[in-house]
C-alpha cells in the first residue's frame, strides 16, 4: 500500500495587487494558487504540469515554506507543515529540498562548488561534523556524475548541465525524502537533458526520493513521472496516473495541451487529431467566473459561466474539473 | 531546374576575442527554394544563429569576421554587395524575426509605429498609408481588433501577440525569404502550436522560402521539408525529413533522436550522448563529434570527414556515413 509522505489540502496563494505610494490600497489579488490538493507517496513522482502563468511554481515556493499559504494546509509525514516551528521546522527544512530551474543564476558565482554544497552543514551541522565535510561533499560530487576533484572550482567553470548537477548534490546534502524539481531540465539543451533526467531517475531508485516535478514540457513529465496533475490558472484541472493523463485524458484543456505538442514523427503530419485554443491564459488577478477555462474552451456551456465545476471522476476513471468530462485520446 | 532562392557556401565565421579566436562556423553551405521550409537543428553553440546573422549581415564586426564563402540570394553574393545594396535586400528581400519578441522590439514606441517605419523609409509612404497598412497587416498575423492596438505598445501585448506582431512587421516588406530563429521558443505550447500555424500558412499564401532555426525536433518533424543538422559551426547531415527521422545518417542525429522523451511512447529508456558540446576556442581535431561519438575510432580523431552522399540531397559528414544510415 503506498505511504503518503505529503498531503495538500486546498492549499491557496493569493498575492495582493497595490497601488499608491505612500497609502497603498489593495485593488485585487493575483490567484497565483487556488485551491490545489493533492497527495505525494513515498518514492513517487508527481508530475504538475502548466502553461506559464498557471502558478505551479508558486506552488513550489508554497510547498518549500519560502511563502507562507494564504490559506489551506499540508502535512508532512503526517504533522502540519505549517504549523511547523523551531526544531521541527528545521527538521522539515532538511526533508524537503528544491532543485531550481536556471543553473546560471542558482548558484552563487562567488562560492567554490565546496562551498555551495557544503553549505548545508554548516546549518545542519549534525548531518556533517566539521572534520568529515569535505569527504561528504566529495561523495556527493561522485553521486550526482561530477568529478571529486573539482571541488574548488567556481560555478562558471562548469557547463549548464554540470551547474545542473550542482544544485542537485546540493539538494542531496541533507538527505531529503522529498525534492521539489522547479523546471530543473527546461534550460538544458536536448542531449544534457537526458543526462539530467536518467541522474534524476537513477537517484530516485539509490535514495528513494519523492519529488514533486514541476515542467511545462509534458514529454518530460511522462517520462519521468507515476502521477501527473495538470494545472491551469491556479487550480488543479485533472489529476491521475500517467497512464490515464496522456492516454484517456477528460478534461479539454488536458487534451488540447496533448494535442499541441509537437511529435518528433514527420509520418504522423496531419494523422493526429489537433486542438487549436485561440486565445491566452487570462489574467490570474481576474479569472473567468464559474470554469476558468471556459473563454478559450469550444465545449463551453452557459453551466460553465455559472457554476465552477468540481475536480470529481465524471468519465473515465480520474478526477477532472470539467462539466462535459469525455475521455478522449490525442497523442 | 530553376536556382536556388537563397544558397549558403562554404562559410567561414570566427569571432575574434581576447581569450583567442572562436571558429563560430566552419564551413556551412545549404539552399532554400522559394516556398520551401528548411529546418536548422542544432544545440547552442552550433552555430544556427550565427549562419542567420551572417545572411542578413546582422553580426558585429568586431568581433565576428567572415573569412570565407559566399551567400548567394536570387545569384547576387550578398557577401560582395555594398552596405547599401545589403540593406535593400533586408526585409525587402530576407526578413527575420527573433526568438525573444519583448526584447527584439522597442518598447518605447507603438507597435504600428514600428511596423510603419519601414513603410515610410522604404516606400516613401505617408502616416496615413502606413497606418492602414500595419492594421491590414496585424489583422493578416490574426491580432485581434488590430485597428485599437495598433497603438498599444509591446508591454501591453501578450507574448503569443508580441510574437504575431514582430511576424507582421517582418512581412510589411513583403519578403521572399524569412528566417525564423527560435520563434516559439519562449512560449507555451498552446500558443507555440498556433504561431507555427501562422507561419506556414503566411509561407504557403506567398510562397516563401522559409529557415526554421530551432532545437526542437518535435516541430521540425511538423513543419520542415528538408533538415540541416549543426554540430560545432558545420552541417553534420542534411536530409528530406522523413528520411532523416527513418534513419539518421549521422551519429550525432542518430543519439540526438534516441535522447529524446516522447509524448507518445512510455517507459522508454533514454539514451544518453556522454559528455559536452565542444568548445568553439578548442574543437577537437579530425570529426569533432568523435570525443562524444559512440562508434568513433582512430581515423576520426585525425581526418575531418568529408560530407558523404547518401543519395540525392542527403549528406553525412561521418566517416562510415552508409554504415549509420543501412541500420535505420
Amino acid at each position: 500500500m503506498a505511504e503518503p509522505i505529503l498531503e495538500v489540502t486546498d492549499l491557496v496563494k493569493h498575492f495582493p495587487v497595490r497601488v499608491g505610494v505612500l497609502f497603498k490600497r489593495t485593488i485585487g489579488h493575483v490567484k497565483a494558487v487556488d485551491g490545489v490538493s493533492f497527495t505525494l507517496n513515498k518514492g513517487e513522482t508527481l508530475g504538475v504540469v502548466g502553461e506559464s502563468g498557471c502558478g505551479k511554481s508558486t506552488l513550489a515556493q508554497v510547498l518549500m515554506r519560502l511563502e507562507p499559504p494564504t490559506s489551506g494546509g499540508a502535512k508532512f509525514e503526517g504533522r502540519d507543515m505549517f504549523a511547523m516551528r523551531g526544531a521541527e521546522l528545521r527538521k522539515l527544512r532538511r526533508d524537503i529540498q528544491i532543485v531550481l530551474q536556471d543553473p546560471y543564476t542558482s548558484l552563487n558565482p562567488r562560492m567554490t562548488v565546496g562551498d555551495i554544497i557544503g553549505e548545508p552543514f554548516e546549518i545542519h551541522t549534525d548531518v556533517a561534523p566539521k572534520g568529515s565535510r569535505r569527504r561528504k561533499v566529495q561523495d556527493l560530487l561522485d553521486t550526482v556524475g561530477l568529478n571529486p576533484e573539482h571541488i574548488h572550482r567556481y560555478p562558471h567553470q562548469f557547463s549548464g548541465g554540470q551547474r545542473q548537477r550542482i544544485g542537485i548534490a546540493r539538494a542531496l546534502a541533507l538527505r531529503p525524502k522529498v525534492i521539489v524539481c522547479d523546471e530543473p531540465v527546461s534550460a538544458l539543451d536536448v542531449s544534457i537533458q537526458a543526462q539530467v533526467m536518467n541522474l534524476l531517475g537513477e537517484l530516485q531508485s539509490d535514495l528513494g526520493l519523492s519529488y514533486v516535478f514541476i515542467a511545462h514540457d509534458l514529454s518530460v513529465v511522462r517520462h519521468l513521472s507515476d502521477r501527473v496533475a495538470v494545472m491551469y490558472l491556479g487550480k488543479i484541472v485533472e489529476t491521475g496516473t500517467e497512464d490515464q493523463i496522456y492516454e484517456r485524458p477528460t478534461h479539454p484543456y488536458t487534451q488540447a495541451l496533448l494535442s499541441a505538442v509537437p511529435v518528433p514523427d514527420p509520418t504522423q503530419r496531419g494523422t493526429r487529431d489537433v486542438i487549436r485554443l485561440t486565445g491566452d491564459v487570462p489574467s490570474p488577478i481576474n479569472p473567468p467566473s464559474g470554469c476558468h477555462f471556459r473563454t478559450r474552451c469550444w465545449k463551453a456551456q452557459d453551466i460553465c459561466a455559472t457554476e465552477e465545476p468540481e475536480l470529481v471522476v465524471r468519465a473515465g476513471d480520474h478526477p477532472s474539473a470539467c462539466h462535459f468530462a469525455e475521455e478522449r485520446s490525442v497523442v | 531546374m530553376t536556382a536556388p532562392l537563397l544558397e549558403v557556401e562554404d562559410l567561414h565565421v570566427e569571432f575574434r576575442t581576447r581569450d583567442g579566436v572562436a571558429k563560430v562556423l566552419n564551413g556551412v553551405g545549404y539552399q532554400v527554394n522559394a516556398g520551401e521550409t528548411l529546418a536548422v537543428l542544432g544545440e547552442s553553440g552550433s552555430g544556427k544563429s550565427v549562419t542567420a546573422q551572417t545572411i542578413m549581415g546582422i553580426l558585429d564586426t568586431p568581433p565576428a569576421f567572415v573569412t570565407k564563402g559566399a551567400i548567394r540570394f536570387n545569384g547576387e553574393d550578398l557577401l560582395a554587395a555594398s552596405a547599401d545594396r545589403r540593406r535593400d535586400v533586408r526585409g525587402d528581400g530576407i526578413a527575420m524575426i527573433f526568438q525573444d519578441a519583448l526584447s527584439a522590439l522597442n518598447p518605447v514606441f507603438t507597435v504600428g509605429f514600428q511596423i510603419e517605419e519601414q513603410l515610410r523609409v522604404r516606400r516613401g509612404m505617408t502616416r496615413k498609408e502606413a497606418r492602414a497598412r500595419a492594421i491590414e497587416l496585424l489583422d493578416l498575423v490574426k491580432i485581434p481588433n488590430a485597428k485599437n492596438r495598433v497603438g498599444e505598445y509591446p508591454h501591453q501585448f501578450s507574448g503569443g501577440m508580441r510574437q504575431r506582431a514582430m511576424i507582421a512587421m517582418s512581412l510589411a516588406l513583403d519578403p521572399e525569404m524569412l528566417i525564423a530563429d527560435e520563434p516559439t521558443t519562449a512560449l507555451d505550447v498552446t500558443v507555440q502550436a498556433q504561431i507555427m500555424d501562422l507561419l506556414r500558412e503566411i509561407q504557403t499564401e506567398r510562397d516563401m522560402g522559409l529557415i526554421l532555426i530551432t532545437h526542437d525536433l518535435g516541430v521540425v518533424a511538423d513543419v520542415a521539408d528538408r533538415i540541416a543538422v549543426m554540430y560545432a559551426g558545420r552541417i553534420v547531415e542534411h536530409a528530406d525529413v522523413y528520411q532523416l527521422f527513418r534513419a539518421p545518417g549521422h551519429p550525432y542525429t542518430e543519439s540526438l533522436l534516441e535522447s529524446l522523451p516522447r509524448l507518445d511512447l512510455k517507459g522508454q529508456e533514454l539514451k544518453t550522448i556522454k559528455g559536452l558540446p565542444p568548445s568553439l576556442t578548442n574543437i577537437p581535431s579530425g570529426c569533432p563529434f568523435h570525443p562524444r561519438c559512440p562508434r568513433a575510432v582512430d581515423v576520426c580523431k585525425t581526418e575531418v570527414p568529408a560530407n558523404h552522399r547518401l543519395g540525392l540531397d542527403r549528406t553525412s559528414a561521418c566517416h562510415f556515413a552508409e554504415e549509420v544510415v543501412s541500420r535505420g
